[in-house]
């Protein structure tokens, strides 16, 4: 096995163009696993941790744009503030020993359907942004997905990071069966702003891809009284839960059943929704 | 074959690996530093638990050539009130889990105190230590004996 280690981002991408079958790693918190149970022998191996502009997080015009390599510990501790939703879920990933290494770079890598950073980043409407010799290009993230561990990064390009628009008052809720180390039976994120009057949704672990649920966001951002941030009826709740529901397509599989992922998933829809009102009338947006 | 040079418990070591070998792999059967545990070797169960700079990982998932250069402290370069804490309210039984669960909570304990929240945390800091808090942040480590009781009463001694 080659072992490619760049310390530059030129060099990475030199590298990954020169080499389309390496495997990127950067915590190994995804990769190690499938190594060690000898699941996969890639014919190389991308070490991207000494690539020091992947650690890096900044402003990007009105966006924040966050490393690849920036982990899930940095996260919770540098932007709970202003990426909420993501830091939530961050919490939540594995456990605390896997959040000191592991990185949101990475779980996009991965593609999994039940990645924690999926529904935070489809709720925000985030992009991320992928890089080759070739150029750079940013995705839509809810367009990034194309099936279980599937995507549309081209063999010879890296993730460079991604780009979240911050504020809002966001929420991420997910079930499993352990505090740590759960792959989610399934998971969902809100973000609501004030300012656009619109409503960002991210489901995981109940569809082949993590995915949004746009009639849900559409229901909801014509329903909420925005203005006088009034209570929000019972109905509505229930409506949005519903429709959240809805727009899933889950499996029975060892983790659960789709009848309760779908059950779940209007609950957590109906719960998420009640916190993050309660915030923007708490405290304003 | 490179040779990897690492730093353990503030001694020099040289071995020689192939690139894909965990640090857990490297510390046990070619350092023959054995106090590290393997239980899961996929970061379920945190039996591996290692502090590298200060902040604990599972060594099973960490790709050992990454951490050339790094300060590893592993359970036999410990020497911490915890280990006694542990014995006092018979934080064990078999034992199997106890050096990933003394470095696991030696790093939780650093955490806290530098102010990071977890999933427990309502706010975005911590506030005290209590045992809500310290079951969350432990709960990493996985004890198949069940000496859950002990082990978070220990931690509580230690932090308190």
């Amino acid at each position: 096995m080659d072992f490619l280690r760049p310390s530059t981002w030129d060099e990475a991408l030199a590298a990954k163009a020169a080499h389309p079958d390496a495997v990127p790693i950067a915590g190994g918190t995804d990769v190690m696993v499938e190594l060690n149970f000898d699941r996969r022998r890639p014919p190389a191996l991308l070490d991207l941790t000494r690539v020091a502009p992947l650690t890096e997080w900044g402003t990007d015009g009105d966006l924040l744009r966050v490393g690849a390599g920036v982990s899930y510990r940095r996260i919770i501790e540098e932007l709970g503030s202003r990426l909420p939703g993501l830091a939530m879920a961050s919490r939540t990933v594995g456990s605390p020993q896997i959040r000191n290494r592991g990185t949101v770079g990475g779980n996009l890598g991965s593609a999994s359907p039940a990645g924690d950073a999926h529904p935070p980043l489809l709720a925000a409407g985030a992009l991320v942004e992928l890089a080759s010799v070739r150029g750079v290009r940013r995705v839509p993230v809810d367009g990034f997905f194309r099936g279980p561990k599937r995507s549309v990064l081209e063999p010879d390009e890296l993730i460079a990071g991604f780009l979240v628009r911050p504020g809002g008052a966001q929420q991420f809720a997910k079930v499993g069966t352990r505090n740590a180390m759960v792959i989610a039976v399934c998971s969902f994120a809100l973000s609501l702003s004030l300012e656009t009057r619109s409503v960002g949704t991210g489901i995981g672990s109940a569809a082949p891809t993590p995915l949004r649920a746009t009639e849900a966001e559409e229901f909801l951002s014509r329903e909420l009284d925005w203005e006088a941030r009034g209570p929000v009826p019972p109905s509505v709740a229930q409506r949005f839960g519903e429709l959240v529901a809805a727009a899933a397509s889950p499996i029975d599989d060892v983790r659960g059943t789709a009848a309760y992922r779908s059950h779940a998933l209007s609950v957590l829809a109906r719960r998420t929704l009640a916190w993050a009102w309660k915030g923007f009338r708490e405290v304003g947006p | 074959m490179p040779e990897l040079r690492l730093r353990i418990n503030g001694e020099d070591h040289k071995a020689d690996v192939a690139p894909q070998v965990s640090l857990l792999d490297v510390l046990r059967e070619h350092l023959w530093l054995t106090g590290t545990k393997k239980g899961c070797d996929q970061g379920a169960c945190g039996a591996c638990t290692v502090l590298v700079d200060g902040r604990r990982i599972v060594s099973c998932l960490a790709l050992a050539v990454q951490y050339e250069g790094r300060e590893i402290t592993t359970i036999e370069g410990v020497d911490h009130p915890l280990q006694e804490a542990f014995v006092r309210h018979d934080g064990l039984q078999c034992g199997y889990c106890t050096p990933g669960q003394i470095c696991s909570a030696i790093g939780m304990l650093s955490e806290h105190a530098a102010g990071a929240p977890s999933a427990a945390t309502e706010a975005l800091a911590p506030e005290a230590l209590t045992p809500a808090e310290i079951r969350e942040r432990m709960s990493g480590n996985i004890c198949r004996c069940g000496a859950y009781n002990g082990i978070a009463e220990a931690i509580q001694e230690v932090a308190s």
